[in-house]
């Protein structure tokens, strides 16, 4: 696969956009006109060649520019990045899990080679050539995972597992969707999870939990969540509210389809070897709603899904300000035709 | 090819090497059949072996006692157990260099607690093959560690020289025959705050260390233990699996989980020892008595009846419903 990388901003002037082969991958979240959380978990293997699925890990045209938008929100924000001492291997594993995939799946832009702990890593999109000593914290710039997660799209927890539960003791998050690091640092997985409505009574999370305790390695798991954002905005954290949240009172049944965007969290689990921990990485993909309706039977869905959404969720989900407009907006484009089951477009 | 309706993802492997240990006790040594790097596990982490025995697929769990940081080969040790299900008995007699064989992903379930500032482990018999795993990458990465072995005589133990050569004073070997007998009530109060103790052996000793410890006010969260249990042989009775419709039959030799495979029915399992909580599955109705061996489910929830753990729990009676 031939593709160029986007130079574009997440904040400011948000110049980020997609192209016609983004907008025709984007993972849509929806397999049919209506939306329940559930516990949609299902083994993270390959499929669609071309489709954010193929490979475990997926890269593209938007790499290089969000590797540059994470390092402005480490160097503004050093606490994004934090690992309680006992994850020290879990970060190594995380290094090792990245750098053997990416390597094998996109031989042309990365480049992994071992001779026993002496490693050799080229990253040709971000021109990086480093030799270094594997478990060795000295030979690297940054600890094993804060290097690495320089070098990746996506947000990533590292989740410790014991006493039968999984705590939160490490993570790069600098792309979320609401929430903070700093906050849920050395959580256990109820805790961190404490705020979702409708959940904790569908006992979701208990199943949840026993499930992830028995992840097993070799064996991935994915889901897809989903909520929107005012503009192309990675950083939509707690930490920044003040810069984001006043973009909620500016959308119009007029703006809508450029202001808005549909943000789509691919979610994956990994049982990591050395460590035991789990990696449960958090990739985010943005689309603009005028991009959405160009695939007809996404305009129409989610037109419906947005309608039908129980009040308490839209709350949650921060839609409560701007649904009245997304659905004016939407609903050009819903002619109450039938759409096809699957999240694919026709 | 013996049905089964596993699809989780397995390695094929030539047995390489078979080295006898001691009298009882057979080291085997596995390569990928297909040149690769094998999955990079730690120290506790075992594999199921599966075993083509005629018409039965036997599969045991077996911990890797080979260095962690190792891909290109895994090494398991077998204890030969006649009075088992016949598993060791398949291993010690019918493979040999060269034969194929199929293990599961490494899985831990006895994984090394990183915030411990000291590991104290424990082992008895042929408990000593994960703590051998887990000693080299302790050591590899400069933790402070001691190990407690326990065994019949210096000529049953396992690895003793292997490890006295290792470890030197890190090791203590304490022989039944030689009336020695591991000083535990000494050794656990002498121990710096923030350690953490594991053990595994058999459960006659490990009852007695881990009581012990929680005696002594030790925190539960800084005891571990692999509990292995083998599922014990009896006789034979009907399941009636309720979703699949159908009526099985589980053999005097085989276990609940074996029987369901069997039947080419997908279940879930991880350890098959009654550990993992993994194979819990709904008793619909039952007319009989339930023989729950296993160490997940609650007291209560073997009083009550609804659960039953396949890989190693038993039925006496005239009829078991399950949802599966
Ligand atoms: S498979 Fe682990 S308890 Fe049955």
């Amino acid at each position: 696969m031939t593709i160029e990388f986007n130079t574009e901003t997440f904040r400011g002037d948000f110049t980020y956009h997609n192209s016609a082969e983004a907008i025709a991958r984007f993972p849509f979240p929806f397999p049919e006109d209506k939306y329940m959380y559930s516990v949609n978990i299902e083994p993270h293997v390959s499929f669609r060649p071309g489709s954010v699925y193929e490979h475990p890990f997926d890269v593209d045209e938007h790499y290089v520019s969000e590797v540059a938008d994470r390092a402005l929100v480490l160097n503004e924000d050093p606490l994004r990045s934090q690992s309680l001492p006992h994850m020290n291997l879990a970060g190594w594993d995380l290094l090792e899990l990245l750098m053997t995939n990416l390597s094998e799946s996109y031989p042309q832009w990365f480049e992994l080679h071992q001779d026993g702990d002496r490693w050799h890593w080229i990253n040709r999109p971000l021109g990086i050539d480093d030799t270094f000593t594997f478990l060795d914290n000295t030979t690297l710039p940054y600890g094993p995972m804060e290097y690495i997660m320089r070098q990746t799209q996506g947000d990533y927890a590292l989740l410790d597992q014991r006493d039968d539960n999984l705590w939160m003791d490490a993570g790069v998050i600098t792309t979320q969707a609401d929430w903070s690091l700093d906050f849920d640092i050395g959580m256990n997985f109820m805790e961190w999870h404490g705020p979702v409505p409708l959940a904790h009574e569908l006992g979701v999370f208990e199943r949840a939990l026993k499930f992830l305790l028995n992840l097993r390695q070799g064996q991935p798991v994915r889901r897809l969540n989903w909520t929107m954002t005012v503009h192309p905005r990675l950083d939509t954290s707690p930490e920044n509210y003040a810069k984001w949240g006043v973009d909620r009172a500016t959308v119009t049944p007029e703006n809508a389809g450029e202001y808005m965007y549909l943000r789509v969290e691919l979610q994956s689990l990994w049982r990591l070897p050395r460590s035991n921990a789990i990696v449960f990485p958090i990739r985010c993909y943005l689309i603009s709603l005028q991009d959405l309706v160009t695939i007809p039977k996404w305009g129409r869905r989610l037109h419906r899904v947005l309608r039908d959404l129980p009040d308490e969720l839209a709350d949650y989900k921060g839609l409560t300000m701007t649904r009245p407009s997304v659905l004016q907006y939407l609903s050009q484009f819903d002619d109450g035709a039938q759409t096809s089951a699957g999240t694919f477009p026709d | 090819m013996t049905k089964s309706a596993d699809r989780t993802p397995k390695i094929d492997v030539r047995v390489t090497q078979i080295v006898d240990v001691t009298s009882e006790i057979k080291r085997f040594r596995f390569e990928p059949t297909d040149g690769k790097p094998l999955p990079v596990f730690a120290g506790g982490a075992h594999v199921v072996v599966e075993m083509e025995d005629g018409d039965t697929l036997r599969r045991n769990p077996y911990s890797l006692m080979s260095s962690p940081g190792a891909t290109d080969a895994y090494n398991i040790s077998v204890r030969r157990d006649p009075g088992g299900r016949g598993g060791s008995m398949f291993m010690h007699d019918r493979v040999t260099v060269g034969s194929l064989l199929r293990l599961s992903h490494p899985v831990n379930l006895f994984p090394i607690d990183r915030r411990a500032r000291k590991h104290l482990l424990f082992a008895g018999g042929i408990g000593i093959t994960p703590t051998l795993a887990m000693m080299s990458e302790l050591a590899r990465y400069g933790d402070a560690f001691e190990l407690n072995y326990a065994v019949r005589s210096e000529n049953d133990g396992a690895y003793l020289d292997q490890l006295r050569n290792t470890y030197g004073k890190r090791v203590s070997i304490y022989r039944d025959d030689q009336g020695e007998q591991i000083p535990l009530t000494t050794l656990l109060a002498a121990q710096p705050l923030g350690t953490h103790l594991y053990v595994c052996g058999p459960g006659g000793m490990m009852n007695w260390v881990l009581s012990t410890a929680e005696g002594l006010g030790w925190p539960a969260q800084n005891l571990h233990s692999e509990r292995f249990l083998a599922p014990p042989s009896g006789s034979p009775y009907e399941v009636r699996l309720a979703a699949s419709d159908l009526s099985i039959k589980v053999g005097p030799h085989q276990s609940m989980l074996e029987a369901i495979e069997a039947a080419g029915v997908d279940a879930p399992y991880l350890c098959r020892g009654g550990a993992c909580g993994q194979c819990e599955t709904r008793v619909i109705s039952f007319d009989g008595t339930l023989l729950h061996n296993d160490h997940y489910l609650t007291d209560d929830e073997h009083a009550g009846g609804q659960k039953v753990m396949p890989c190693v729990s038993r039925f006496e009676g005239r009829e078991l419903v399950l949802d599966r």
